[in-house]
């Protein structure tokens, strides 16, 4: 259990980080849109992010609406929300 | 449109409450130069501006903003958490919490509620995209005071972030004034408003 944790906690941080990568590339690529370098780099982290929120979602819930499966129970609205401190 | 993420931008976990500087760190939330303020500027401004890779950074930067709106909600938040009455008289935090509890409201540290006057929506690309960079430039300057009143690390950390984004969006906003200008010609060398006077018929 208390390595789940561990590895949960890894996998967010990593969601934390590569998001990061994206959303502050997004900024420089609207007054750089025809930078080549900074759209390759836009391309591998958007990618990274995405498959690490589906692994997230698939091991310990969901963090967007878009990665969200309901199954037996909507995780959605039942799981700590990000003021709560810790990770969701 | 938006999305909801449920993750904070930039984590924060305080384990010690510290009301007296909950106090403080309000204005970031509601002040003049506060989170909420910056949002609503550049997600109002946004929609009169003629050129659309300005437009598109404006709606970025609000809605990154909405994320620190956030963060600095949060530190509130966790640093208020679960005071005692005893706390709260000892604290000085009594004054607000006599009408909001322990409920997050945006006003500035001095008290004063949020409002709409903090911030311009004036329609004119150059004068709005000037009022943008001072706004983040205020922003940097509040929170260098924040932390210069701060020593709990756990603190500290995400208000540097903050701080540390208010110079990349002030960087940004820079580049969109420059756009706006190049777009400007000899034709309009006194940069009549291109937002108004300069429509094409």
């Amino acid at each position: 259990m208390r390595e789940n944790k561990m590895e949960q906690m890894k996998l967010f941080q990593w969601i934390n980080m590569v998001s990061f990568a994206v959303n502050d590339i997004v900024l420089y690529l609207d007054t750089h849109p025809k930078d080549q370098e900074a759209i390759a780099y836009f391309n591998h982290f958007r990618e990274v992010r995405t498959k690490a929120l589906k692994e997230y979602e698939k091991n310990y819930g969901p963090l967007t609406l878009d990665t969200a499966k309901a199954d037996q129970m909507w995780l959605w609205s039942t799981q700590p929300m990000p003021w709560e401190g810790g990770y969701c | 449109m938006w999305n909801y993420e449920k993750r904070l931008q930039y984590p924060v976990n305080i384990t010690q409450t510290n009301p007296q500087i909950a106090q403080v760190i309000i204005s970031q939330f509601g002040g003049p130069d506060g989170e909420l303020s910056a949002s609503m500027r550049y997600l109002s401004q946004r929609y009169t501006i003629p050129y659309r890779e300005v437009a598109g950074l404006l709606t970025d930067i609000g809605t990154e903003e909405l994320a620190h709106m956030e963060i600095v909600c949060t530190i509130i938040y966790q640093l208020t958490k679960d005071l005692t009455p005893e706390e709260i008289k000892a604290s000085g935090f009594d004054k607000y919490y006599v009408d909001h509890t322990l409920a997050l409201w945006p006003q500035a540290a001095g008290g004063i509620p949020f409002n709409a006057c903090e911030f311009q929506s004036k329609g004119d690309p150059i004068t709005d995209l000037t009022e943008d960079m001072a706004a983040e430039q205020k922003a940097r300057s509040t929170y260098e005071n924040i932390l210069r009143l701060v020593k709990d690390p756990e603190v500290c950390d995400p208000i540097r972030y903050l701080r540390e984004r208010e110079v990349v969006h002030f960087q940004r906003f820079g580049e969109g004034l420059r756009i706006v200008q190049e777009h400007l010609d000899s034709k309009n060398f006194y940069a009549a408003n291109p937002a108004f006077d300069c429509r094409k018929s």
